[in-house]
């Protein structure tokens, strides 16, 4: 990764990622009213929102709230610029994770009661998605022997060929990144099933607007997450990625409409349990392909 | 138009009545009517909601919660008194413990009548509120937007019923009642 390939990226994901995640947003709204027997929103509502929650009187409980927030957001694009300008993954996955602290910080803040339930399900959201995301840098590692994402176009195979169950471990936890029942804890987008409103309970008009694109640029970059498992060395591999990580994110829906908010002993105790088994099994996997024992 | 008419988020509550018209507003929220088409959203907090939807008439005990609520929800922001009993008190309003509709805690924006209230006139009521929201947006965009003044704290022994206020008909009933004991002992 040079300076001039960072500053591209920088500069496509700050203008192209929230148009993406505007997009997928409203695809997800209308694809999830047709499922419920709905017509649905117009595909810009997303977008409307966000206009009308700029155009919101400005009130908060701590005034440094809106900062917090602001350094998630950037955190957010910083890591999504290093992961599509090929950079090293254990980077964008910290600076994700700064993203996330930030925004737990954000809602403490306030000290309000409901605010304070809604962040501490968010700890406990990043403590069960959290190793497995780091293990998905160690087994890239060991497969390009290299933290870049870069490394992926000089592979004569997809990530997905070696390391299947990683795959698959990573499609667990990505319904906590996507923020989809059943595993919504912190906040879900439907109302019926939420106390107040989790985590984003103190944070109103442009506080939310901000926590709102912040959650679109995360969608494209976990969406990437998924993309990579798909590139190899032909550049139309590319097109593979897209259309997978698009498969991905209906499926994700689906799951979405499937199954209502579970406890949070449930997803943590599975998320580790799936995580380190997909992890020990790939291990033995690779041993076995590269034919000796570790 | 602008983006808060397409973007109205509800907060809805129940004061005290049958519940008829509380139930006719989550009817209006299912995909039967669905109002998402107009980019209405149900929210349980106050700090995220446009559009305050309140059902039943008001008795002293829920005058504070639904100032707090109201305070809570930022500018631009309206309210939708639903049914009959929100709006005058319905067959309520001359009940002993009941203060009228929804105006005598918080000033409503829209008046929509019905017993109970239809899931069409809350949707009528809803689209013809966003007018005012947007009126409201275009001057808080301006820096013109006067708070709404809140009535005058209601007390429920101030109303007056059939002429006279519940104090006065109280006061009057205690010294008859006075009056009729001393008469039987002597």
């Amino acid at each position: 990764m040079t300076p001039l390939s960072f500053g591209v990226a920088l500069v496509a994901f700050v203008i192209l990622g929230p148009l993406l995640g505007c997009f997928l947003t409203g695809a997800d709204r209308i694809i999830t009213a047709r499922m419920q027997g709905r017509v649905g929103p117009p595909f810009l509502q997303p977008y409307y929102d966000v206009r009308k929650l700029l155009a919101k009187e400005r009130r908060s409980l701590n005034s440094f709230q809106g900062y917090y927030l602001i350094l998630a957001l950037i955190m957010t694009i910083l890591s999504g610029a290093f992961f599509f300008a090929g950079g090293n993954i254990l980077l964008v996955v910290f600076l994700i994770s700064l993203s996330s602290l930030f925004f737990i910080i954000a809602a403490y803040s306030t000290r309000s009661p409901y605010a304070e339930v809604g962040a501490g399900r968010e700890i406990i959201q990043v403590l069960a998605y959290e190793p497995m995301i780091i293990l998905l840098g160690v087994f890239f590692f060991l497969i390009t022997d290299s933290f870049d994402t870069s490394a992926v176009a000089s592979l004569e195979l997809p990530l997905v060929v070696a390391l299947p169950l990683v795959f698959a471990g990573l499609l667990f936890i990505l319904t906590i990144k996507l923020r989809k029942s059943p595993f919504d804890l912190s906040f879900s987008h439907h109302a019926h099933q939420e106390l107040v409103k989790g985590i984003t309970t103190e944070m109103s008009g442009r506080s939310l607007a901000v926590v709102e694109i912040t959650h679109w640029y995360e969608n494209v970059l976990f969406l990437g997450y998924v993309g990579l498992f798909f590139v190899w060395a032909p550049p139309s591999t590319l097109i593979l990625a897209v259309v997978v990580a698009l498969a991905v994110y209906f499926l994700e829906i689906v799951i979405d409409n499937s199954f209502a908010r579970v406890k949070w002993q449930f997803m943590l105790s599975w998320s580790w349990i799936v995580s380190l088994l997909c992890s020990a099994l790939s291990l033995v996997l690779l041993a076995v392909l590269n034919g000796f024992v570790v | 138009m602008s983006e808060s008419v397409k973007s109205p988020w509800v907060l809805h509550y129940d004061a005290s009545s049958c519940n008829g018209c509380d139930i006719e507003v989550l009817a209006a929220l299912t995909p039967l009517y669905d109002v998402e088409r107009f980019g209405i959203i149900n929210t349980g907090n106050p700090k995220h909601a446009d559009l305050f939807l309140i059902t039943g008439s008001v008795n002293e005990r829920q005058v504070p919660i639904i100032r707090q609520l109201y305070e809570q929800m930022l500018e631009p922001k309206i309210v939708i008194a639903c049914g009959i009993c929100a709006c005058t008190g319905g067959v309520f309003k001359e009940c002993y413990n009941t203060l009228g509709g929804v105006d005598v805690a918080i000033p409503v924006d829209v008046y929509a009548p019905g017993c109970a209230i239809r899931p069409e006139t809350i949707i009528d009521a809803v689209v013809e509120g966003l007018g005012i929201l947007e009126e409201k947006r275009r001057l808080l965009a301006a820096g013109s937007l006067e708070p709404a003044e809140l009535p005058k704290q209601p007390s429920a022994a101030d109303k007056p019923v059939r002429g006279e206020t519940v104090a006065a008909a109280w006061q009057k009933a205690i010294a008859n009642a006075l009056q009729t004991a001393g008469q039987e002992e002597q």
